[in-house]
C-alpha cells in the first residue's frame, strides 16, 4: 500500500490508529478519580506528544541515519515558531500560510548552518551546531528584541497584538489561530460514564500532519537515498573512495529533518500563538536528542514514543505533590503513610528533572537501542517462553 | 464516583467541529456547553497554583508554593486564619469560596515561557483549575496572562516586576498585586537624592532582556529628575555569571554610583564581584562610592550574604512590616514553616485571598464578575497597609519599601532594614503614562470562555 | 592603556576557570576517549565541597537567650559553633574564616575518589561504545548530580566567601605608575590565577617528569603497544581520570569566593569549556590551556563599552563565533596534533 510493504503498511497503520484513538488511549483512568493524576488525553498535551514526535522523526533522518549529532537543532524549531507568529501578525490567524512559511524559513536556514557545519564531522559538527543555535539563542532573547528592530520581543515572547495589522483578518473569523474558520481550540468533550475525553481541532490538524510526516520518513528510510545516508553513517571514508561525495546527501538530509523542525515550531505557534527564544537553548535541543535516544536512534516508532516518554514527565510527574501522594498511601498506617512519602518525595513535582536523569542513564546504559529495543526484547521474551526453553535454545533470529 | 465531579472539568470552546455531530447513543452524554470556563458544580473548587519548582528561581516557586497552600487553609477554615481576621473586606468567612471547599493543583514553570503556558494549560485544561496564581518572572507573567485571558480564567500575577505587565501587556483578565520598575524607581530616587546628594554620576549594568531595559529606563529617568547624571548603561548578557570584566571599568569611568540593574542570579554575582573589587572602600569624586540594587528579595540577599550591607534597594513587602496585617501573616507562616515570608510569599498569599474575597463579593466565579468585583477595590489588612486594585490597568497601589542591607544583622532573617515606607502617592502614575504602553495600552475585553 | 591592561587581567582571571575545566575534560579525553559531559558537574562538586565544609565548621549548638527575641518574639536560639567552643571563640572564627582554603584538603581525596569511582563504576562500560553513547550517559549522569546537590542545598546561590585577609583589593595602577583607581584588581581573584597556575604547571610537570606521567603519555600516543609491553596502562588512566576530577574539583573550590556555587553552574560552563577544548585542540593539553585564556581574554575585551557600541550583542556570541572560525578554518585546533579527529 501506497509504496510501503507490508511490515511498513502494517505500522503505518498502527500509528495511524494509535493517535486517532489516542484521546480514548491517553485517558484510561475515570475523571475525578485518583488515578486521573495519570490521564494525559487532554489537549494540550496531546498536542505536544504529536508536534515533538514530528520534531524527533525529522531529528532521526538525521542521526539515525547518518550518525551527526546535532545540538542546534532546537534552532530550527525556534525559527519556524517566529515565522508561524508572525505570519499569524501580518496576514491573519489562518495556520496554513503560517506552517508553510516556518517550513520555507526553516529550510533555508539550515541550509545555511548546515552547509557551513557539515564542512566537518563527529564532535566537531555537534560543537559548531551547538555554537550557532547558542548565537541564535542569545540573539533572539536579547539583541533581536530592542526597541527599534523588534523581531522577537524577547523574553516574553513574541505574540500577536490588537494593533497588529493581520490584513486578511474578518471578524467572522475566531480571534485565534484556525484552519479556515475551524479554530484550534475548538474541543468536542464526550463523557461515557465515568469518563470523559476530548476532541480537539488541533491536535487533530497536528496527528493528520504527523501521519503524513511519518509516512514521508518510512520512504526516506526505505529509499536508495536513505541507502545513501546509512552508508555515510557506517563508512565514509569507503563512501568517497567508490567516487561518492557524501556532502550532498548529508546537507539533504540536515535540511530536511530542518524542516521538520521548523514544522514543529510552526505547529506549536498554530496550537499557542506565542513564540519564545527558550525554544532555541541548547537544552531545548539536548531535548530532542534525549527523545530520539531514549524511543531507539534510527528506528523508526523509537523517536515518537521517546517524545511522549519525555513529555508525558514533564507534564505528568511535574504536577504530583505532597498532597496527592498523602492520598495516595493514606490508606496505610500514619507513621508508614508519612514514611512513603519521604521515600517518593525526591523523585516527583519538583524532583521530576532526577527521574528523567535516573531513566535516561538506565536506558542508555542498559537498552541501547532505546525503548524499541525494549519492546523487542520483551516480545522476544513472551514467544520464547511460549514456545518452551528447549525450542528456544536451538532458534536463531535471522540477520536483520 | 458522584455525577457531579465528572462535569467539574468544563471545555475551552465548543467550536463548530464539536457540531460536526457524531451520531450517539443516548448513553453518551456530550456535556452542555458551561456558562464559563471550568465552572465548579461540585462541592469544591480548585485553584491552579504556577510556580517555578526546576531551575535557578525553585527556591522563591517553594516559598511561594508555601504561602498559597497557607492561604487555602485559612480560606477553608484551618489554623489561625491569618490575614482572614484583619483583611478589611470580611465577606471570606473561613467555610471555602462561595461555600465550597477549596482544593489546588500544582504545576512547574521552569521560569520559562512555554513550559508555564503548557503547566497552565494543564491546570486548566484538565484538572478544571479557575484560576492561575504564582510566578517568578516577568517573561512568565506576560505569557500566562495571554493564556489565561483567552481560556477565559482569572491570572493573579506573583513575582512580576516590568513595567509591561500591567503596562503594554496588561490584560482584563490578568492581575497583579506586586509592585513595577517605574514604582521602584520613583520610590528610591528621593531617598538615594536624600542619602547620596543630588549631584551624582551613575553607572547602569542592566541585564540584557526586557525587564532590564524597563528597569534601566524608569531608574534613569527618575534619578535625572533630581539632577543625576547617568555616566554609561551597559548590558550585560543574562547568561552571564561572572560580571569582572563589566564591574572593572567602573571606578575609571568617572561615577560615583553604580546601579546593578539585575535580578537573581545575575544580582548575586554582579554584586558580589563589585564588592570584590572593593568598590564600597572607594572614593570617586570626592564622594563614597555607592551601589544601589533597585529590586530586592529575601533570596537574593540571602544569596548575596554580607556583601549587600548598606546597599540600597525596594522591596514590595518585607515582614518586619509593623502593621496588624503583617503581624498576623508573619504569625501563623512563621509558626507553621518556622522562618518569616518572602515578599513574592506575601504577595502571592494576597492574591489567594484576593481573588477569593473577589468571587465572595461578586457571588460568583465567573472572570468577568471577579474581574468586576477587584476593579477599584480598596482594602487594607493584607501586609502591606491601605492598597488599591486600579480599575484601568488593573495594577495595585500601595506603598513602597525602600530597605537597606543591614549592617549588623542579628539573625539570618533581618539582614535587610526598612530605611524609608515611601507613600502610594509619589509612585503613582497616570494609566497611560509612555512606560506603560502610552494611550494605546488597553485591557481589552473580560473573557468568561462561554 | 590601563583599560587594556585591565582587561588582559580580567581575562586572564576568566580563562584560569576555562583553562581548568578544559584541562581536565582534555585529560580524560585524551587517556580514555571518553567524552565526558559530566565534568561541569565535577567543577560543581567540587565547589560544594567548600559549602559542606564550611557548613561543618558551622555545626553548632543552640542555646536560649532570654534577653534577645526571635523574629516570632520567641526567647532568641543562638547558634555556637563547636569549633568556637573547643577552640576558643577567636581560633574558631579564624577558622571558619579560612574554610576555603582548609576546603582544598578535604577535597582532593574527595574528587580523587568521586573520578575513580565514576571512572569504575560507570564509564568504564563505554569505552567501546560511540562518543555520541559516552554524551549522553554523562549528561544524564550530569543531570543527576546537580538534582542530588540542589535537593540538599537548594536552588539558591550560597556565599563561600574568602578569608577576611584576603579580602578587597589591590591597587595594581598605582604600582605600574599609573593614576589611582586606574586598575584595581581583586586579591582573591589574583590568587585564583596563581593558584590555577600552579595547578595546570603541576599537572603538567607530573607528566613531563614521573615514571608514571611518561607511562601515561605513552599511553595516550599509543595505547595498544604500551599495553602489549606489559603495562597495564587501565589503571593508569583510571587514576588519570581521579586527577581531571580532581582538577576539575579544586577549580571549582577555589572559585566559591567569586560567583557564589549553585547547582547549575556546571551547566553554565559545560557548553563553554567544550568549546574551550575543541579551539585549542581535542586531545591537546598545552592547547586547551592556551585556548581557555585566550577566550577569557577576547571574552573580556568583547565586553567593553567601546566593543558592544561597534557591534551591539557581540559580548553574548564571541565565544561561539570564535569557535566557528577556529573550526572552519584549523579543524585540529590551535595546537592539535594533525590527524587527531581531524575530519
Amino acid at each position: 500500500m501506497l509504496g510501503l510493504d507490508k511490515k511498513d503498511t502494517s505500522l503505518l497503520i498502527i500509528v495511524a490508529i494509535l493517535t486517532l484513538l489516542a484521546p480514548f488511549i491517553l485517558n484510561p483512568f475515570p475523571a475525578g478519580s485518583a488515578m486521573a493524576q495519570f490521564n494525559a488525553g487532554y489537549p494540550d498535551l496531546m498536542q505536544r506528544f504529536v508536534i515533538f514526535g514530528i520534531f524527533a522523526i525529522g531529528f532521526n533522518i538525521l542521526f539515525g541515519l547518518t550518525g551527526y549529532l546535532s545540538f542546534g537543532h532546537a534552532a530550527f524549531l525556534g525559527v519556524g515558531s517566529y515565522s508561524a507568529v508572525w505570519m499569524f501578525k501580518l496576514l491573519s490567524y489562518n495556520v496554513i500560510p503560517a506552517i508553510a512559511l516556518s517550513v520555507v524559513v526553516a529550510a533555508l536556514f539550515s541550509l545555511l548552518i548546515g552547509y557551513v557545519s557539515l564542512r566537518r564531522s563527529g564532535i566537531y559538527f555537534s560543537i559548531l551546531t551547538l555554537a550557532f543555535a547558542q548565537m541564535s539563542f542569545a540573539l533572539a532573547y536579547s539583541v533581536l528584541s530592542n526597541p527599534k528592530f523588534n523581531l522577537t520581543n524577547g523574553e516574553t515572547g513574541l505574540q500577536v497584538y490588537a494593533d497588529d495589522p493581520q490584513i486578511f483578518h474578518r471578524d467572522s473569523l475566531p480571534d485565534m489561530p484556525h484552519l479556515f474558520g475551524l479554530s484550534m481550540r475548538s474541543t468536542y468533550k464526550l463523557d461515557i460514564g465515568a469518563w470523559s475525553f476530548d476532541f480537539n481541532a488541533g491536535y487533530y490538524l497536528c496527528a493528520v500532519i504527523m501521519m503524513v510526516m511519518f509516512y514521508l520518513a518510512i520512504r526516506i528510510f526505505r529509499s536508495p537515498f536513505g541507502m545513501m545516508l546509512r552508508a555515510v553513517k557506517s563508512n565514509q571514508q569507503r563512501m568517497n573512495y567508490t567516487g561518492l561525495n557524501p556532502r550532498p546527501y548529508t546537507l539533504a538530509a540536515f535540511v530536511i529533518s530542518g524542516m521538520y523542525a521548523g514544522l514543529a515550531g510552526g505547529l506549536m505557534a498554530a496550537m499557542d500563538p506565542l513564540a519564545g527564544a527558550e525554544r532555541m537553548q541548547w537544552t531545548a535541543s539536548g531535548e530532542v536528542v534525549l527523545m530520539t535516544i531514549l524511543g531507539g536512534a534510527g528506528t523508526l516508532i523509537g523517536p515518537v514514543l521517546g517524545a511522549g516518554f519525555i513529555k508525558y514527565f514533564e507534564n505528568i510527574f511535574s504536577k504530583i505533590n505532597d498532597t496527592i501522594l498523602h492520598q495516595w498511601f493514606s490508606f496505610l498506617p500514619d507513621g508508614l503513610e508519612d514514611f512513603m512519602v519521604f521515600i517518593v518525595h525526591p523523585f516527583i513535582g519538583k524532583g521530576w528533572h532526577l527521574t528523567l536523569g535516573i531513566l535516561f542513564m538506565l536506558v542508555v546504559i542498559f537498552l541501547p537501542g532505546g525503548l524499541v529495543e525494549g519492546g523487542q526484547r520483551l516480545g522476544k521474551w513472551i514467544r520464547n517462553r511460549g514456545k518452551g526453553a528447549a525450542e528456544a535454545k536451538t532458534k536463531h533470529e535471522p540477520a536483520e | 464516583m458522584s455525577n457531579n465531579e465528572l462535569t467539574r472539568r468544563g471545555l475551552l470552546r465548543t467550536g463548530a467541529v464539536a457540531g460536526a455531530g457524531v451520531a450517539l447513543p443516548t448513553i453518551f452524554t456530550a456535556s452542555s456547553a458551561a456558562a464559563y470556563t471550568n465552572e465548579p458544580t461540585g462541592a469544591t473548587v480548585t485553584l491552579g497554583f504556577n510556580v517555578p519548582q526546576t531551575g535557578p528561581y525553585a527556591d522563591e516557586g517553594n516559598d511561594e508554593l508555601l504561602a498559597q497552600q497557607l492561604a487555602v487553609e485559612h480560606l477553608n477554615g484551618m489554623g489561625d486564619g491569618g490575614c482572614l481576621n484583619t483583611f478589611t473586606s470580611k465577606a471570606l468567612k473561613g467555610n471555602g469560596i462561595l461555600g465550597k471547599k477549596v482544593t489546588f493543583v500544582t504545576g512547574d514553570t521552569q521560569t520559562k515561557s512555554d513550559a508555564a503556558r503548557a503547566s497552565a494549560k494543564s491546570m486548566i485544561e484538565k484538572d478544571g483549575a479557575i484560576m492561575i496564581n504564582g510566578g517568578s518572572s516577568s517573561g512568565v507573567a506576560v505569557a500566562v496572562q495571554g493564556l489565561c485571558q483567552d481560556a477565559g480564567v482569572i491570572f493573579m500575577a506573583g513575582l512580576t516586576h516590568s513595567n509591561d505587565t500591567t503596562g503594554k501587556d496588561r490584560k482584563k483578565n490578568g492581575f497583579r498585586h506586586f509592585f513595577n520598575a517605574y514604582m521602584s524607581a520613583a520610590a528610591l530616587a528621593p531617598v538615594l537624592s536624600k542619602e547620596m546628594g543630588a549631584d551624582r554620576r551613575a553607572y547602569h549594568l542592566t541585564a540584557d532582556y526586557t525587564w532590564g531595559w524597563t528597569q534601566q529606563e524608569s531608574i534613569a529617568a527618575a534619578t535625572e529628575a533630581m539632577g543625576w547624571e547617568t555616566v554609561n548603561n551597559v548590558l550585560t548578557p543574562l547568561a552571564s555569571t561572572d560580571f569582572s570584566s563589566y564591574i572593572a571599568p567602573v571606578l575609571n569611568s568617572g561615577a560615583d554610583v553604580l546601579v546593578l540593574n539585575h535580578y537573581g542570579g545575575n544580582m548575586v554575582n554582579s554584586l558580589t564581584n563589585a564588592i570584590q573589587f572593593g568598590l564600597l572602600d572607594k572614593v570617586a569624586n570626592g564622594k563614597d562610592f555607592k551601589i544601589v540594587v533597585p529590586l530586592y528579595s529575601e533570596l537574593m540577599a540571602a544569596g548575596a550574604g554580607e556583601n549587600i550591607k548598606g546597599v540600597l534597594g525596594s522591596m514590595n513587602y518585607n515582614w518586619q512590616l509593623d502593621n496588624e496585617g503583617s503581624k498576623a501573616f508573619v504569625k501563623s507562616f512563621g509558626e507553621k514553616y518556622g522562618k518569616p515570608p518572602s515578599n513574592s510569599a506575601q504577595t502571592c498569599y494576597a492574591q489567594v485571598l484576593l481573588y477569593a474575597d473577589a468571587c465572595e463579593r461578586a457571588g460568583t466565579f465567573n472572570p468577568c464578575g471577579v474581574a468586576e468585583a477587584l476593579e477599584g477595590f480598596e482594602f487594607d489588612g493584607l501586609g502591606n497597609g491601605k492598597t488599591l486594585y486600579r480599575a484601568d490597568d488593573h495594577q495595585c497601589f500601595k506603598d513602597v519599601l525602600v530597605v537597606r542591607g543591614a549592617q549588623n544583622p542579628s539573625n539570618a532573617y533581618d539582614t535587610l532594614e526598612i530605611v524609608e515606607v515611601t507613600p502610594v502617592e509619589q509612585v503613582m502614575y497616570a494609566p497611560d503614562h509612555p512606560m506603560f504602553g502610552g494611550a494605546e495600552a488597553s485591557l481589552g475585553e473580560c473573557n468568561s470562555g462561554a | 592603556m590601563d583599560a587594556i591592561i585591565l582587561q588582559i587581567l580580567n581575562g586572564l582571571d576568566k580563562g584560569s576557570a576555562y583553562a581548568l575545566i578544559a584541562l581536565g575534560l582534555t585529560l580524560i579525553f585524551g587517556t580514555l576517549g571518553v567524552v565526558n559531559f559530566a565534568h561541569g558537574a565535577l567543577f560543581m562538586i567540587g565547589a560544594f565541597c567548600a559549602v559542606t565544609v564550611q557548613r561543618l565548621l558551622n555545626l553548632s549548638f543552640q542555646t536560649v537567650d532570654e534577653t534577645q527575641k526571635d523574629f516570632l518574639g520567641n526567647p532568641l536560639k543562638v547558634d555556637t559553633p563547636y569549633v568556637e567552643a573547643w577552640f576558643g571563640p577567636e581560633v574558631g572564627a579564624t577558622i571558619i574564616d579560612w574554610s576555603v582554603p582548609l576546603a582544598v584538603v578535604f577535597a582532593i581525596p574527595i574528587m580523587l575518589a568521586v573520578g575513580y569511582a565514576m571512572e569504575r563504576g560507570l564509564i568504564k562500560h563505554f569505552y567501546k561504545r560511540p562518543h555520541a553513547d559516552q554524551i549522553l550517559v554523562t549528561f544524564g549522569l550530569a543531570i543527576v548530580l546537580q538534582e542530588i546537590i540542589k535537593y540538599f542545598f537548594g536552588a539558591n546561590p550560597i556565599q563561600t566567601p574568602e578569608p577576611s585577609a584576603l579580602k578587597g583589593s589591590l591597587d595594581i595602577g598605582l604600582m605600574l605608575g599609573f593614576d589611582p583607581n586606574a586598575i584595581i584588581y581583586p586579591i582573591w581573584r589574583l590568587v585564583y590565577f596563581a593558584f590555577s597556575v600552579v595547578i595546570i604547571g603541576g599537572v603538567f610537570a607530573f607528566l613531563q617528569f614521573t615514571t608514571f606521567g611518561m607511562v601515561v603519555r605513552a599511553g595516550m600516543a599509543d595505547r595498544e603497544t604500551v599495553g602489549l609491553l606489559g603495562i597495564n596502562i587501565d589503571k593508569r588512566f583510571t587514576i588519570m581520570f581521579g586527577i581531571a576530577a580532581g582538577v576539575a574539583g579544586l577549580a571549582g573550590v577555589m572559585y566559591g569566593p567569586l560567583n557564589p556555587p549553585n547547582y547549575h553552574m556546571g551547566m553554565d560552563f559545560l557548553v563553554l569549556s567544550f568549546v574551550v577544548v575543541v579551539v585549542g585542540g581535542m586531545g591537546s593539553l598545552p592547547g586547551a590551556v592556551a585556548a581557555g585564556f585566550l577566550l577569557g581574554i577576547l571574552e573580556s575585551f568583547a565586553s567593553t563599552t567601546w566593543a558592544t557600541t561597534t557591534i551591539p550583542g557581540i559580548n553574548q556570541i564571541i565565544i561561539y563565533l570564535v569557535a566557528i572560525i577556529i573550526l572552519l578554518t584549523r579543524p585540529r585546533g590551535l595546537l592539535g596534533r594533525k590527524g587527531v579527529m581531524e575530519d
